[in-house]
């Protein structure tokens, strides 16, 4: 039910005095209300702003969170008040929505930001009220295709292939994207040179050559150099039929593929040719044969491939076709109306060149559209009036839809470069939220160096250690459990490409086998972190348990294929293990949150991450070189 | 002059058509019969009703102050201006009553309720109203009850008078119904309403017959506790 409607219940029931005398059998009881009726103040208290209201307003729509009892889950028995840990700026509409019964979006918020509120509050943003739902569909549209966007971008982009990627998928991604190898570059620009021989060589041997020597008549080059000519349309059309071969082979849906826009252009391009090839040198095919030649120039359509301007012309005019249609349709009826009138206006005149309606048809559209060829001229007064009519509205109906379309194609320009930026910036955005993940298992590494998991009486931790939060210490525990259960440790990146220098070679998959054959190698890089021996416990089955690490790392992989990192960097395989372990997406956002606590304490910041693996890598060296020994000894 | 021929006379005509508009742009030519549509606009500002004093009106009704308090807090949230006219009247009721078409009932019940019969309803009236039949008496009640049949206020209720008020009825109730409803049963109900409180069988039903049958009445008398804790 709708707003307000509480409100008149009593009125409503009152209303059923009108039926009692009617009723043929008693009435059913009224229900029995047991709580206290009489109204309230409510103090809600959200983050500071405190608002108050009545009882009543709130209950009028009892199926959101304020209306019914899960508010009783954030009522403070000290301060008497209802506590949110929310926006107070959101609050004020969310308790005018409850006040006057309409939702009303704030302009300047977030659409994203307002619509998680009304999802906490339990109302959904299909209430919103007429004034505002204008603008809230619009921003939600916008919104939504920016998103679709990026994602979009991340996915189709530039995120590397799985290492099992057949011929297909590979090829279908050369094609796609071509800076992603160079042998696709190579092919793209191949191609697209050829696309502008064709186009060049159909141009040019229409041109009229020097004639050959005996004869007068100025040949056609084409004609003149017939042989070098055809060859190169041949060769033009086996390179395009090649790559529409290939394209098709590699397309992972076929159909799909088949019915796209850009191979019907490919199949246009080549097929005269081929049609060429079957039909016979006939007089009476040989009209038809021209027009086939015609279709030629098609071929210059397959540069919206290497285009993106192109692209977003075809978009644009996509996306305008009702304008356009509309343009087509008030034309055509302007055209005929005034090509009739002209007729039967210029009908007296003698010699007129307005000989029939169709042939009117001609100086309406040259009229109408400026351009007074100046072939067909009215010469009676009427003629002339209309005709003058004819302009203006002429310059009128075609000036209307070319806002439409003009806006749409700016809105569609601003949206591909929006996209491109995104793009760009997209690499940037990856390193920094790599530097983070590293900068919070830096923290955990700098936690163990400073003795942080020892278990030994509170005196003697460091007071680097005790200044840490508690959740930094709760989540270094959480690691350090994990280390336990997994019998490995977590190092750092340099470390790790120092001492394992073993696997270097190849993809993941290959790595494990290869690992757990090393069993010695991984148990003495791991146990010249000397200092810390206190800790080193099960070492020696460290390097089974690397082999499942190792797996479970390529399990997560396939998750997340946007970011992700080449196996060799262990910060990253740190990470992924991070993430297992912790594997809701709130601990995910908590992982990047946690290099601002480490910011705030002093001894160690993010900014030092680079200096940590120096500190780490320094000790280790040395260690290293007292152990190297050993460790040639065991490889 | 100018001999002009069929189609020289319609285009001279479209031109001059074409001239004038070109003028009135300019406002020298005004299309008479436009003054009016100024004066409308300010019909539509709404009349602003101001109730008189919580202490009056908690004399002349049965309700504390506190739940007449409630109830203009209500009243006024749903009704800024103060009034309720009928379309309103009639929207809030239908909302109670979705599967029907309540619009018929709402207007006798908003024509009970606008006791000075000025179109609208304000808060004294609904609050009169409403006290009369949560907080009165049972004679209260039938009286307002008999008011309510009694459409045309002469002071009986006629046969047609209480099969429109009927029909209204059974109309809230819709086409989905259980048993389905038959055409003929408000005649029938009305019928047996007429049996029961005709005591002199002369077609109309006066108050006092209304009264004493409906205290008469078992049922009736029983089914009052329905307002027993409305407010």
């Amino acid at each position: 039910m709708a707003a307000g409607v509480a409100t008149w219940m009593p009125f409503a029931r009152a209303a059923a005095v009108g039926w009692l005398p009617l009723a043929q059998k008693t009435m059913p009881k009224p229900p029995v209300d047991k709580k206290s009726r009489s109204d309230e103040i409510l103090f809600v208290n959200v983050s500071g702003l405190r608002f108050q209201t009545w009882k009543n307003t709130l209950d009028r729509y009892p199926d959101t969170l304020l209306g019914s009892s899960e508010k009783e889950f954030f009522y403070n028995e000290e301060t008497q008040e209802y506590f949110f840990d929310r926006d107070p700026e959101m609050f004020r509409h969310i308790l005018n929505f409850f006040r006057t019964g309409k939702l009303h979006y704030p302009r300047h918020e977030c659409i994203q930001a307002f619509e998680e509120e009304l999802a906490f509050y339990g109302i959904i943003p299909e209430i919103i009220g007429d004034c505002c739902m204008e603008e809230y569909r619009d921003r939600k549209k916008e919104n939504q295709e920016r998103l679709a966007e990026d994602t979009e971008a991340e996915n189709a982009g530039d995120a590397p292939l799985p290492p099992d990627a057949t011929l297909r998928e590979r090829l279908w991604r050369a094609f796609e994207n071509p800076h992603t190898s160079t042998m696709a570059l190579v092919f793209y620009y191949v191609t697209g040179f050829f696309i502008a021989v064709s186009v060049i060589a159909n141009v040019v041997e229409t041109v009229p050559c020097r004639p050959i020597k005996g004869s007068i008549k100025d040949l056609p080059c084409g004609e003149k150099f017939s042989v070098a000519f055809s060859c190169l349309d041949t060769a033009c059309v086996l390179i395009f039929s090649f790559e529409y071969l290939m394209r098709l082979y590699a397309a992972p849906s076929r159909c799909d593929f088949a019915r796209s826009v850009m191979s019907v252009i490919d199949v246009v391009a080549i097929l005269p040719f081929y049609i060429g090839l079957v039909m016979p040198e006939n007089e009476e095919v040989s009209g038809a044969f021209v027009t086939l030649r015609v279709f030629r120039v098609f071929r210059i359509f397959k540069f919206s491939r290497h285009s993106q301007g192109l692209r977003i012309l075809g978009c644009t005019l996509q996306a305008c076709a009702s304008e356009l249609g509309f343009l087509l349709f008030s034309l055509t009826m302007a055209v005929i109306i005034f090509a009739t009138v002209m007729f039967y206006a210029e009908k007296g005149t003698k010699g007129t060149t307005f000989s029939s309606i169709p042939a009117s048809f001609w100086y309406t559209i040259v009229t109408m559209t400026t351009l007074g060829y100046g072939d067909m001229v009215p010469d009676s007064i009427a003629g002339k009036i209309f005709g003058s009519i004819c302009s203006l509205s002429g310059v009128l109906v075609i000036a209307l839809p070319v806002p439409v379309i003009v806006s749409n194609f700016a809105r569609i320009y601003h949206q591909n470069q929006r996209a491109d930026k995104m793009r760009a910036q997209q690499k940037v955005r990856q390193a920094r939220i790599r530097m983070a993940k590293k900068g919070a298992t830096n923290a955990f590494l700098q936690h163990k160096e400073d003795g942080g998991l020892q278990d030994g009486d509170s005196d003697s931790t460091p007071l680097c250690v005790k200044n840490r939060s508690a959740f930094e210490h709760q989540h270094h525990h959480l690691l350090h459990c994990l280390e336990k259960t997994t019998n490995h440790e977590f190092t750092d990146e340099v470390t790790y490409s120092e001492v394992c220098v073993t696997d270097s070679v190849g993809f993941r998959t290959s790595r494990s086998t290869s690992l757990s054959s090393q069993q010695g190698a991984t148990t003495t890089c791991c146990s010249r972190r000397a200092k810390r021996r206190a800790f080193r416990l099960a070492n020696s089955t460290v390097s089974v348990s690397r082999g499942s690490v190792q797996e479970l790392d390529t399990l997560h992989i396939t998750k997340t294929p946007a970011g992700t990192q080449y196996p060799q960097s262990r910060s990253s395989l740190n990470a992924r293990t991070e993430d297992l372990k912790l594997n809701c997406a709130d601990y995910t956002a908590a992982i990047i949150s946690i290099p601002t606590p480490p910011a705030n304490t002093p001894d160690e910041s993010l900014p030092n991450s680079p200096a940590i693996p120096g500190i780490l890598r320094n000790s280790r060296s040395s260690t290293y070189n007292t152990q190297e020994t050993v460790k040639i000894s065991s490889l | 002059m100018l001999s002009l021929d069929g189609l020289e006379m319609i285009a001279v005509l479209v031109v001059m058509g074409l001239f004038v508009k070109v003028l009135e742009q300019f406002g020298l030519f005004e299309v008479v019969g436009e003054e009016d549509s100024v004066e409308d606009d300010f019909e539509l500002s709404t009349v602003c009703h101001r109730p008189e004093g919580l202490d009056k009106l908690q004399e002349q009704t049965k309700f504390t102050k506190k739940e007449l308090q409630v109830l203009y807090r209500g009243f006024k949230n749903e009704c800024p201006s103060g009034v309720v006219n009928e379309e309103t009247f009639k929207t809030i009721y239908s909302k109670f009553f979705p599967q029907g078409d309540s619009g018929a009932y709402a207007h006798f019940l908003f024509e009970a309720f606008d006791t000075n019969k000025n179109g609208s309803v304000s808060f004294e009236d609904f609050v009169f109203g409403l006290s009369i039949i949560l907080r009165g008496t049972i004679n209260d009640r039938l009286n307002w009850a008999f008011n309510l049949y009694d459409l045309n206020k002469d002071g009986c209720i006629t046969k047609e008078e209480m099969m429109d008020i009927m029909k209204s009825i059974y109309d809230m109730m819709g086409k989905y119904t259980y048993p389905c409803m038959q055409d003929e049963a408000p005649r029938e109900h009305v019928e047996s309403f007429f049996q029961k409180m005709d005591r002199n069988n002369d077609g109309v039903v006066t108050i006092d017959e209304f009264i004493e049958s409906c205290q008469k009445d078992e049922n009736i008398m029983q089914s009052m506790q329905l307002f027993d804790n409305v407010i």
